[in-house]
């Protein structure tokens, strides 16, 4: 480290404690400790899986469900979410997610249980166990991260990917005629009676990521007063395989993702 | 007192499960087994508060076990051959995760779909492993009935006691055959927390149930790990019968039903002055290599016999390593071997007329 850059920081820290801002009263936020292990993710920057494992834990901390809750996470970018969530978690095989999470809530209903699937996961391989799992109206909550893609394994196309979008599987872009039109699951679930709650969210934007959190927090309190099945798609992004930077992203999100996949409730409680 | 029933194979295994105090069900339709699925449809729930869940596959059938059987529960599916095809996946995740759980594969003749009479195809898949990677089940095989009954208790035992899948591999016809059979009381559903389970965050630090250890050196850790707890099983769990066996001069070795055809082939052929005794691994996984070798030393020689095209066999031979001149019988496509063929056979390979 170059001696300019040294004075640079103590300079930086003196300022620090002089202005003497960090102090309790100042504090606006701190991350979930309890619920989150202090520990770098493995995500790439920008992605949105960080965003919504630290909605998940903050919901789980201020409810105070972190004893009560049990999380499936599938094959997938998320695979690894029980390095980051201090919950009980299962892995799950890709697809399979919604039937492991029917499995452990029939076995413990008064848990509280969700499943954080991809796109890939839970709208192609594992179509059969999502509309069963949401027909049957097992009491779990389903978290859905719609990013176009499959991230894990290198960006092939997923059933979500757009029209004229470009993967390593559809090089020259998706050609609805052969490849089929993207697969709206959301839309799907929301037509069958066992689900209550079908929700479409995104974590691109601060008061984006302010409603996906109540979102959540509805879940949850729903499943305690076991209402049926509550479904969350995000619309999200992977910067890494969409080749963009993350603010790039971001951008194309909103430009190109959001109008195919319109953000809002799909199914409420009283009807909307 | 002693509670006696006639009772359908898939039945009284169906009936054991609830009174072993099975916690959950979760299986798909398929003959020769829906039986169990319907029994416990109608019995399980309003009894003990058994979860009986038809899915919409195997392949849900056998991930809610895996959901189920990750918090320390009871649980337990059934299918027949092509649906314990559609579940290997499932059963390697299972078996890598450690989670002690009942499956039941009634097995129909095969390959394809096959038939729905009763077959022994899936010998290698249950034995040899079925799913990807080096994983073991706990192979039990009963060949009456009241076995079908028996082993449910055993298997979730055996289960817990090692946090293993135990597979009872049996076939279309003991499943569809009615016997006497003799019912054990009725077990609690009492819950043991176990300290590795998730059933929600214990003691600050979440617990995890997985097969994914994506360093290659961890892996193999684990690999060795499981390895180790197959050498033990091994060690301890082997289970055979030997019927008139010591006097023989020829042993047939065969395993479930065809096990029980053989014993009367043995019958028939003392009448005839042959001496003949069977040999039955009861335990299909860890099979009894020394066992079988110890009582079929200095025999005349080892006739096989399955319902197909000669799997167990393999494990035959290489328990008696060529000490004893070993021959083959089988039929196959759901085809039952008669005594009187079987021994035709014996005589046949062994006493006289062409080999
Ligand atoms: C049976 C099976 N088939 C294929 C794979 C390979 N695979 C792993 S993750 C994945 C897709 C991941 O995409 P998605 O579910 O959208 O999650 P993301 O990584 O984008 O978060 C695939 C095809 C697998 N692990 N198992
Ligand atoms: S590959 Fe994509 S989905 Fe996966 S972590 Fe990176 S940005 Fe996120």
């Amino acid at each position: 480290m170059s001696e300019k850059k040294m004075l640079d920081d103590q300079h930086y820290e003196e300022m620090i404690q002089e202005e003497s801002i960090c102090i309790n009263d100042n504090i606006v936020y701190e991350a979930p400790k309890s619920a989150l292990y202090d520990t770098p993710m493995h995500y790439c920057p920008g992605c949105g899986h960080g965003v919504v494992h630290r909605l998940l834990a903050e919901v789980i901390e201020e409810m105070g469900i972190l004893n009560d809750v049990i999380g499936v996470a599938p094959v997938g970018c998320s695979v690894l979410a029980y390095n980051y969530l201090n919950i009980d978690m299962s892995e799950a095989a890709h697809g399979r997610a919604s039937a492991v999470a029917t499995g452990i809530k029939r076995v413990l209903p008064e848990k509280l249980v969700f499943s954080y699937q991809g796109d890939g996961d839970l709208a192609a391989i594992g179509t059969g166990e999502t509309i069963h799992t949401c027909n049957r109206g097992e009491n779990i909550l389903i978290i859905f991260i719609n990013n176009g893609i499959y991230g894990m394994t290198g960006g092939q196309m997923a059933p979500t990917t757009l029209p004229d979008m470009k993967s390593t599987t559809s090089p020259f872009g998706r050609d609805v005629i052969t490849m089929g039109a993207p697969l709206k699951m959301t839309d799907l679930v929301a037509q069958l009676p066992g689900t209550y709650y079908v929700t479409r969210q995104s974590v691109h934007k601060p008061t984006n990521v302010r409603k996906m959190k109540k979102a959540i927090q509805k879940s949850f309190e729903y499943q305690k007063q076991n209402k049926g099945t509550c479904f969350i798609e995000v619309v999200s992004n992977c910067p890494s395989n969409w080749k963009m930077t993350p603010v790039e992203s971001n951008k194309w999100l909103e430009d190109n993702m959001l109008p195919y996949y319109p953000l809002g409730d799909l199914k409420t409680p009283d009807g909307k | 007192m002693k509670e006696l029933k006639l009772m359908k194979g898939n039945e009284a295994l169906a009936e054991a499960a609830i009174r072993a105090g099975c916690d959950a069900y979760f299986g798909y339709p398929i003959t020769p087994q829906s039986e169990v699925l319907e029994y416990l449809s109608r019995e399980a729930n309003n009894r003990t508060g058994m979860t009986v869940l038809q899915a919409e596959s195997e392949i849900a059938s056998i991930n809610m076990v895996y959901g189920a059987a990750g918090t320390g529960k009871k649980v337990m599916t059934s299918s027949s051959s092509p649906g314990i095809s559609l579940m290997q996946e499932g059963i390697s995740y299972i078996a890598c995760a450690e989670l002690p759980c009942l499956l039941v594969n009634v097995n129909r003749g095969g390959p394809g779909l096959g038939t729905i009479q009763p077959a022994q195809g899936d010998y290698f898949q249950s034995v040899k492993g079925g799913g990807h990677g080096d994983y073991r089940l706990i192979v039990l095989a009963p060949s009456t009935v009241q076995e079908m009954a028996d082993f449910v208790g055993l298997s979730f035992e055996l289960a817990f006691k090692y946090r293993n899948p135990v597979l009872i591999l049996t076939d279309g016809a003991l499943g569809q055959m009615m016997e006497k059979v003799e019912l054990k009381p009725q077990m609690s559903r009492e819950f043991k927390e176990l300290e590795w389970a998730t059933t929600g965050r214990k003691n600050g630090n979440g617990r995890v149930i997985t097969s994914l250890h994506l360093k290659p050196d961890e892996m193999e850790v684990l690999n060795h790990h499981l390895q180790k707890k197959y050498r033990e099983i091994e060690k301890n769990e082997i289970r055979y019968q030997a019927i008139n066996c010591e006097d023989a001069d020829y042993i047939i070795v065969a395993y479930g039903l065809v096990a029980r055809i053989c014993q009367k082939s043995a019958d028939l052929a003392r009448e005839k002055g042959i001496k003949v005794g069977v040999f039955r691994p009861i335990t299909l996984f860890p099979f009894p290599y020394q066992q079988l070798k110890e009582v079929a030393s200095n025999k005349k020689g080892i006739l096989d016999v399955e319902m197909n095209s000669g799997q167990m066999i393999e494990d035959v031979r290489l328990a008696l390593e060529g000490s004893v001149p070993v021959r083959f019988h089988g039929r196959m496509g759901g085809i039952v071997p008669s005594p009187e063929e079987i021994l035709d056979k014996l005589e046949e390979k062994f006493i006289g007329g062409a080999v």
